[in-house]
């Protein structure tokens, strides 16, 4: 089964997801997908990992890291499915990053791999951009990288751990404007979802509603306003956004 | 934590590293090389997750075969949402200021997130109370305490801070919007000090009062 939230006339609603993306509201009415505003699924912290596919790390010119690189996202980062994302004026490269996203579902701390997807209420997607142009060698990548507002689609729900029975072995694709730029399985993450929740948890205790972005392999590319990126992991689901420009994200914002 | 701070500084807990002058210069040389390759050009940002959260009088747990540090701060509690405000209005969106202690293991590099250091259970103890913004003069004039078992450990004051709090508030708000209920962690002074199981900790600030922690042994299963 898949979970959603989203917005209509105003309220915020839990809500399931049928076919054709019609959403299923607690009172029974059934809206479709363009009727709603899609809101981020979960809303806790995000502890999202760099350089966790074999591929990936090569591209980037570093040594696949012997300990995870996790870095955190606060909420004011995330946005749904069908939401825009602004590129910054006067900037070189922003690129998407197409990710398997862990929802946890209840405290987890000393979690052992074994039981690790006990403790998840299921997955979903994020786009993980980042503009290059910004990064510094502190706390790398630094919040100004990846932590802007509206800057992490996430969703477009939460896809039960049942209906998942081999995260594993997922393709995720990218595509921009309907020219498919990125593609790669998820069989190919060096720190999988049992190992990172056994890490994490091993000095901290995750959260319901924390999320583990897993990674994105290679196979990244600019983005520039205008430009649909739909993000997909096979099994999980698929998540548009959309690139505008600061002026026009600024300025829809004041208007809203 | 008292019941007013604790429902109005509810939001994200951000931290800035390396804002004061003491700690920038002593590291400066070191920044100039790898990986650093060049000091920071903007505030160096970190984050607390909920988990972190602690109060005054709170248990603070020393994690079994590590450092412990505590990090005494000038906390920034958000009053009102900012997004990309200029440094003479950033004040506006201060609801008023409190304690924070942001416990750390120690950093010796700067260079990757410090999750694994900071985001510990319990390690971002604030409080005692929130003062509002009016009855705090100036709040780049404040004396900064550390007191270990009743000991002074470490002080400074937040006039060296490297960037003023509209400096921080108008950087950070040009990506970023800092939500009514956020707190900015300015940043600890140089001189962290170690700190044992059965230690008191206490951060005075002037103005704001005493935020209390006492550090306890990590029980192991």
């Amino acid at each position: 089964m898949k979970h959603a939230r989203i917005r209509f006339e105003g309220a915020e609603h839990q809500v399931q997801v049928e076919a054709q993306n019609a959403v299923r509201l607690a009172d029974g009415r059934l809206l479709n997908e363009n009727q709603v505003e899609w809101l981020p699924p979960a809303t806790g912290s995000m502890f999202a990992l760099g350089l966790n596919y074999a591929d990936h790390a090569a591209e980037l010119a570093f040594t696949p890291p012997t300990e995870p690189l996790a870095f955190i996202k606060s909420p004011g980062t995330y946005t749904g499915h069908n939401q825009t994302t602004w590129r910054p004026d006067n900037v070189a490269y922003m690129h998407y990053e197409c990710e398997l996203v862990a929802v946890i579902g209840k405290p987890a701390r000393n979690v052992k791999r074994e039981n690790a997807l006990e403790y998840l209420a299921g997955y979903t997607v994020c786009n993980d951009y980042a503009i290059r142009d910004y990064l510094e060698n502190y706390y790398r990548p630094n919040l100004r990288v990846k932590n802007r507002d509206a800057t992490t689609p996430v969703g477009p729900w939460i896809v039960d751990v049942a209906d998942v029975p081999d995260p594993s072995n997922l393709t995720l694709r990218t595509w921009i404007n309907g020219e498919l730029r990125q593609e790669g399985s998820t069989k190919d993450m060096i720190f999988d979802i049992p190992y990172l929740i056994e890490y994490l948890s091993s000095f901290m205790t995750l959260q319901p509603g924390d999320m583990i972005a897993t990674g994105t392999p290679e196979g990244l590319a600019d983005v520039v306003p205008g430009d649909e990126v739909i993000v997909e992991v096979e099994g999980v689901g698929r998540l548009v956004n959309r690139i505008v420009s600061e002026a026009e994200f600024f300025s829809a914002r004041k208007e809203a | 934590m008292s019941r007013a701070l604790h429902d109005v500084a509810n939001g994200t807990l951000f931290g800035v590293a390396l804002n004061y002058q003491g700690l920038l210069n002593q590291r400066i040389a070191e920044f100039e090389q790898a990986p650093y390759q060049k000091p920071p050009l903007k505030p160096v940002l970190f984050i607390k997750t909920p988990n972190t959260r602690n109060g005054h009088d709170g248990v603070v747990v020393h994690p079994h075969g590590e450092r412990l540090q505590p990090g005494p701060a000038l906390g920034v509690v958000i009053g009102k949402s900012a997004s990309r405000v200029s440094v003479e209005n950033a004040l506006e969106h201060v609801a008023g200021y409190t304690i924070v202690n942001e416990f750390s293991l120690p950093e010796d590099s700067y260079y990757r997130p410090a999750v694994k250091a900071k985001c510990r259970d319990g390690f971002c103890s604030l409080g005692p109370e929130l003062v509002a913004r009016d009855q705090v003069a100036n709040p780049h004039q404040l004396s900064l305490k550390l007191f270990v078992n009743g000991e002074l450990r470490q002080q400074n004051s937040t006039a060296n801070f490297v960037r003023s709090i509209p400096q921080l508030i108008a950087e950070i708000s040009e990506f970023m919007t800092l939500h009514e209920g956020d707190v900015l962690i300015t940043g600890t002074p140089e001189g962290r000090v170690d700190v044992q199981p059965g230690d008191t900790v206490e951060v005075e600030i002037s103005g704001l009062g005493r935020l209390i922690n006492h550090i306890k042994a990590e029980e192991l299963s």
